[in-house]
């Protein structure tokens, strides 16, 4: 109906929305950054059996600046946390947050002295997985959800307003 | 014209350091003046939460020690508190102790070998290392139910009985693992690169690591024979027949040549131990203190009230400290309780192979390229959650 059927095929129609926030979620480069046990898990979800570069996101960044996407793969110790906030700082826009198991997600068994009770904290999470250490496809399973949340995004409303927590 | 010397962070955020490690490097061009650890950036305070525990409470918290050798800490912990009681385990039990044990051990090399090449530039080794520990990790998972951190190995047994496929999952690995171990071999041992980035780097004498108090193979890769499993023997590794792999040189290169020895002998002990597990009950039979089997809690009165107990309450030890060591894959890790007669440790100390032997790295990397520092920190095979407690 209409001008739809005068364009040739080799053309599509879309809107800028969908095209940023596909080729957003189709490179999501993480941030190549472990901090304790949860890291081997993290490990092992990129390599042979589980296989992350599938879903695009193999290209593991080792600075801040060519990163999108922090896994906090770990505890968080009281030492650590301003690292952790310069790093993110450090990050480009947009960005995201994985708190991944349970120390990153409220301190996990670690109610002490030493280990900060939750990384949300210190810096906006996007997506929590419980478990300690979370199995690999835990982690699949959050990147995949984390993939739907930036489908919905806008680039009318900043990503710093678009209820995220802290 | 003035020259000086530039400092410089490696971490705690950089991908050759396996985890949060600051390096503080003075270098002057090319070559590393001086070099400092500077740890603490993963403190949990393990020790002193483990404090606050019962004894059987406190156990989980060394599965998050090192990570990548959950087991082998369960195991310290377990035999200090068993010395500490005086609890004797059944034959079974100290079988299947000593596979798993070894299992980890294969599992923690195999991480390292990974990790190390990857760091120097060798890329594709660590996607093999890791296809191959799967196979661990699915037997971590058959025994308990999770696949790293297990909590399998208990005070005074196992916390259940062994599953009904333990026997075919470990066979299965013994006959796959010796081939690909030779497919590691065949990338790195005659790989040009890979001996040139690690022999004669990162060189420590056999004096200075008996100095430095090391253990482990960063000890043997120096040549000096010492390995707790023959010299220290417990959960009865006397009755296995296996050698100490040992190095000459103590490089980078040699410890990496040792590590595969090592692999290949915790294959032998595996298949004596398979061949020759006996019989009998999965936990020693000490009421009050060691779980009764779950399926008496079901049925009979007694056990019930004991497990009720010892769950609730815990158990009360002798006044007295004990030390026991273990031969984990980086070497003597060592757990010291000191007991004032409560339900709870009143200290506990663990001696951390990877922080003790991380101590040595201003020997191996100062005076060498900055590039070296790199293969030094990776040969010496630390984890940082062990470091940092």
């Amino acid at each position: 109906m209409g001008l739809e059927e005068k364009i040739p095929d080799s053309i599509i129609l879309t809107t800028l929305d969908k095209v940023v926030n596909w080729s957003r979620k189709r490179s999501m480069w993480p941030f190549s950054f472990g901090l304790a046990c949860c890291a081997i898990e993290m490990m092992s979800t990129f390599m042979a059996k589980y296989d992350m570069s599938r879903y695009g996101m193999e290209v593991f960044r080792p600075s801040p600046r060519q990163a999108d996407l922090m896994i906090i793969a770990g505890r968080v110790s009281m030492k650590m946390a301003p690292v952790i906030r310069t790093l993110y700082e450090q990050m480009p826009n947009p960005k995201w947050v994985i708190a991944m198991g349970a120390c990153a997600s409220c301190g996990g068994v670690f109610n002490n002295y030493a280990v900060l009770q939750g990384v949300d904290r210190i810096i906006p999470v996007d997506i929590y997985i419980p478990g300690c250490p979370p199995r690999p496809e835990q982690l699949i399973h959050a990147i995949l959800e984390l993939h739907k949340k930036v489908e919905k995004e806008s680039l009318k409303q900043p990503r710093e307003h678009w209820g995220r927590t802290a | 014209m003035e020259s000086k010397t530039l400092n410089l962070n490696m971490g705690p955020q950089h991908p050759s350091t396996h985890g949060v490690l600051r390096v503080e490097l003075e270098v002057d061009g090319e070559t590393v003046v001086r070099a400092r650890p500077v740890v603490g950036y993963l403190h949990t305070g393990i020790e002193k939460t483990m404090e606050s525990k019962l004894y059987y409470k406190a156990l989980p918290c060394t599965d998050r020690m090192d990570y990548l050798s959950p087991m082998n800490n369960n195991l310290g912990f377990c035999l200090a508190v068993e010395k500490l009681m005086d609890i004797e385990v059944p034959g079974k039990v100290n079988y299947a102790r000593v596979i798993l044990s070894e299992l980890t051990r294969i599992k923690s090399h195999l991480v390292w070998v990974g990790t190390h090449a990857f760091d120097l530039g060798a890329m594709s080794v660590v996607l093999y290392a890791f296809r191959e520990r799967e196979m661990i990790v699915d037997i971590y998972e058959a025994c308990a139910g999770q696949r790293m951190m297990s909590t399998y190995i208990r005070i005074g047994g196992l916390a259940k009985e062994l599953p009904s496929n333990f026997e075919k999952l470990v066979r299965k690995f013994l006959k796959v693992m010796p081939a690909k171990l030779r497919d590691y071999e065949d990338l790195l041992t005659h790989n040009r690169i890979f001996i040139g980035r690690t022999k004669d780097v990162a060189v420590i004498s056999a004096q200075d690591a008996i100095n430095w108090s090391l253990s482990g193979p960063m000890l043997r890769g120096s040549g000096v024979k010492h390995d707790l499993r023959k010299d220290n023997p417990y959960c009865g590794y006397e009755n296995f027949d296996f050698d100490i792999a040992y190095g000459e040189n103590g490089d980078s290169y040699d410890r990496y040549l040792l590590r595969m020895e090592e692999i290949r002998q915790s294959l032998r002990i595996i298949q004596q131990a398979i061949d020759g597990m006996p019989e009998g009950p999965y936990r020693a039979h000490v009421p009050g203190v060691v779980l009764p089997p779950k399926e008496d809690v079901l049925h009979k009165m007694e056990s019930m009230i004991f497990h009720f107990k010892i769950i609730t309450e815990g158990f009360k030890t002798p006044v007295g400290s004990v030390y026991q060591g273990i031969e984990s894959p980086k070497g003597e890790l060592g757990f010291f309780i000191s007991s004032d007669g409560t339900n709870k440790p009143n200290r506990v100390r663990v001696r951390p192979p990877s922080f003790i032997n991380l101590a040595s790295l201003p020997v191996l990397c100062e005076g060498h390229l900055l590039s070296d520092a790199v293969c030094a920190v990776g040969s010496v095979d630390i984890v940082l959650g062990e470091v940092d407690r």
